[in-house]
């Protein structure tokens, strides 16, 4: 049984995402415990020199073509298939994010190995896999064995330090030829830039952030004035946006954006872990919510208890 | 065009979760489920193609607890066919389970999109819309906010982190995962569910094999500690408020 440890690493616009460090960070560690080596795989066009961002890894394996440019997800997921049907790694990590979720699966079901998703931990014995997934939003960990000959896990960004797997160097690097991507069915158009003339979130050291808890828009005006008392920006939740309540720009989490502020309020939100993943690295969370069970309070450092219908008019009047 | 919904319920997270006896599982006896929401985004998408280019939708979903009434809500808010997979299904099924269950259903259908959620809470074992898609042997693009229909093609927006977006042009048969629909999903009276449960069949599909290769095995369930850090803020809402309030004095944020 193979011994490697894979890691699909992740770019846009030439930047590696933070996720890929996670992973490498973590692969290091399995590889230590299994024996075997750390292998980073990349993907892209003349990126060939993002290679040496990887040198946790002890190789590096490259897919280049013109077709791979920009994220594909028919043609990334053949590609990973490909690689790794050719090495049947003992484990390959990819991000649960937006280009890992095209690939885990398609790699799961093509090459017949198990998948476990929403992983915030793995470990590695005797080459069995232990493996915790957090499902229902947040509020069930499940642990997992997996003794397969080899398996593939979706880890949730923000699980593992990222500095661990920061380290320069020239790993090794394995081209892999590329081929059979002419008749996609699926051709990547052009990448639309974040609209950039709203408040921009990041920069704000005050967060009053909205979840589902409040409710209606008719009930914003009060969130409003609490950050305007405060000196700060609302922010929120993903359901605020899909219901057209506040402009994507406000919106924190996988999707949205990642904010470091001083101080986070978090008013009405549950904690889910792609929220989790754009605010838990702010200085001093705040969380009010009714659900004493909420994920949220797990990440906060003052929990509230309590009605944001009660909490905001009565903060704000101190204020 | 035919676009087929595959729609589940999932538990309703705002309700407290009970482990059972096994450890392994949820006690899902007491548990309140409720429709996924990212199928109400795919189901609102599916029927915003239809107003505007004339589909035919059809929500399908796997024979599971209460799944006739959701189907029914589907066909009241538009569907013009439902369906339900029949087999021996447990309590739960795995994710690879309800993709091939899905797939040996579909496969027999005439479709051009197969609109799923993006995910749902409880899938441990990977989101069914690129499962799905694979077991089909058709393309997926799966995080969607938009899809709109230009003759043949079909044009999908893409989200990535950081509020990015990327177009993708796509020749159908293919499968999306739909985060979010480009609206607000409608709502439906529960008059009206009743209503079409009188006129609207309900066919059945079996869901033939749907045996698994491989597998990771469930060991333990358990409520996570996370650091379970959170000093908690007592008292009255006024005294809270008054302690927030202390608190953000204290670390000169206020
Ligand atoms: C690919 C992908 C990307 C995603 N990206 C993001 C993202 O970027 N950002 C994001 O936030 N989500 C994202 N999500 C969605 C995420 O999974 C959750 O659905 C979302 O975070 C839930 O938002 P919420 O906490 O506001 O709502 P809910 O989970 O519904 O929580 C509402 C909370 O409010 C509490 N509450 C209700 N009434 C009151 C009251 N009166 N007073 C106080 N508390 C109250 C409830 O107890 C509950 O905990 C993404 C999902 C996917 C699949
Ligand atoms: N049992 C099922 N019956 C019908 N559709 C399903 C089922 N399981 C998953 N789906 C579809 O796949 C989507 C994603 O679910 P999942 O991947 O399980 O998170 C759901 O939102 C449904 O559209």
């Amino acid at each position: 049984m193979s011994k490697q440890i894979f890691v699909i690493t992740e770019h846009l616009r030439g930047k590696i995402d933070d996720v890929t460090y996670e992973m490498l960070g973590k692969g290091k560690e399995l590889a230590a415990a299994s024996g075997g080596e750390l292998v980073a795989v990349l993907l892209g066009h003349n990126q060939k020199e993002l290679a040496n961002e990887f040198g946790a890894a002890s190789k590096v394996i490259y897919a280049d073509h013109e077709k791979l440019a920009d994220f594909n997800p028919w043609m990334y997921a053949k590609i990973v298939s490909e690689i790794v049907a050719q090495q049947k790694p003992r484990v390959v990590l990819t991000a649960y994010s937006s280009m890992g979720i095209e690939v885990a699966p398609a790699v799961s079901v093509s090459q017949g190995i198990s998948l476990t998703a929403y992983v915030s931990d793995l470990s590695i014995q005797d080459l069995k896999v232990s493996v915790v997934s957090q499902i229902y939003g947040g509020k069930m960990n499940i642990e997992a064995v997996d003794e397969n000959e080899s398996m593939i896990a979706c880890v949730l960004p923000g699980s593992f330090p990222a500095d661990a797997g920061k380290a320069t160097g020239s790993p090794a690097v394995e081209d892999f030829a590329v081929s059979g991507l002419d008749e996609s069915k699926i051709q990547f158009k052009k990448l639309i830039a974040p609209d950039k003339s709203d408040v921009d979130i990041t920069q704000s050291e005050i967060l009053v952030s909205v979840g589902r808890g409040i409710q209606s828009n008719d009930n914003l005006p009060m969130v409003e004035e609490l950050a305007t008392k405060l000196g700060g920006a609302v922010s929120c939740s993903r359901p605020i946006v899909d219901s057209k309540w506040m402009p994507k720009t406000r919106q924190v989490g996988k999707s949205g954006l990642k904010v470091k502020p001083k101080c986070y309020l978090a008013l009405g939100i549950s904690g889910a872990p792609e929220h989790i993943e754009g605010m838990k690295e702010a200085d001093l969370v705040i969380a009010v919510n009714t659900d004493p069970k909420a994920p949220i309070f797990d990440y906060a450092h003052y929990g509230v208890v309590g009605d944001l219908f009660d909490i905001i008019p009565a903060l704000s009047a101190k204020l | 065009m035919n676009i087929i919904v595959p729609i589940k319920q999932v538990p309703d997270l705002v309700e407290g979760l009970e482990i059972d006896e096994s450890g392994k599982d949820l006690n899902r006896e007491w548990i309140k489920l409720k429709l996924n929401e990212f199928d109400d985004h795919a189901l609102e998408e599916a029927l915003l193609l239809k107003e505007e280019s004339g589909a035919t939708v059809t929500a399908i979903a796997i024979d599971s607890q209460d799944i006739d009434k959701v189907l029914f809500t589907a066909a009241a808010k538009g569907a013009d066919k439902i369906i339900k997979v029949t087999g021996n299904f447990g309590t739960t099924v795995t994710s690879h389970e309800a993709a091939k269950a899905l797939a040996n259903a579909i496969s027999s259908m005439q479709y051009d999109l197969v609109l799923t959620g993006v995910q749902a809470v409880d899938d441990r074992d990977g989101q069914i819309a690129v499962l799905l898609a694979n077991y089909l042997n058709v393309p997926h693009v799966s995080v969607v906010t938009g899809v709109s229909i230009n003759g043949g093609a079909v044009s999908v927006m893409k989200e990535y982190g950081g509020g990015n977006v990327a177009e993708f042009e796509c020749t159908p048969p293919l499968v999306l995962g739909i985060q979010a629909a480009r609206q607000t999903p409608r709502y439906v009276p529960v008059a009206k569910v009743r209503q079409i449960m009188k006129s609207a069949t309900l066919e059945e599909v079996a869901g033939g094999d749907v045996s698994v290769v491989a597998a990771s095995t469930v060991q333990k369930f358990s409520f996570p500690t996370g650091g379970g850090s959170a000093q908690m803020i007592e008292g009255s809402a006024e005294e809270q408020a008054n302690k927030i309030f202390e608190l953000l004095k204290e670390k000169g944020i206020k």
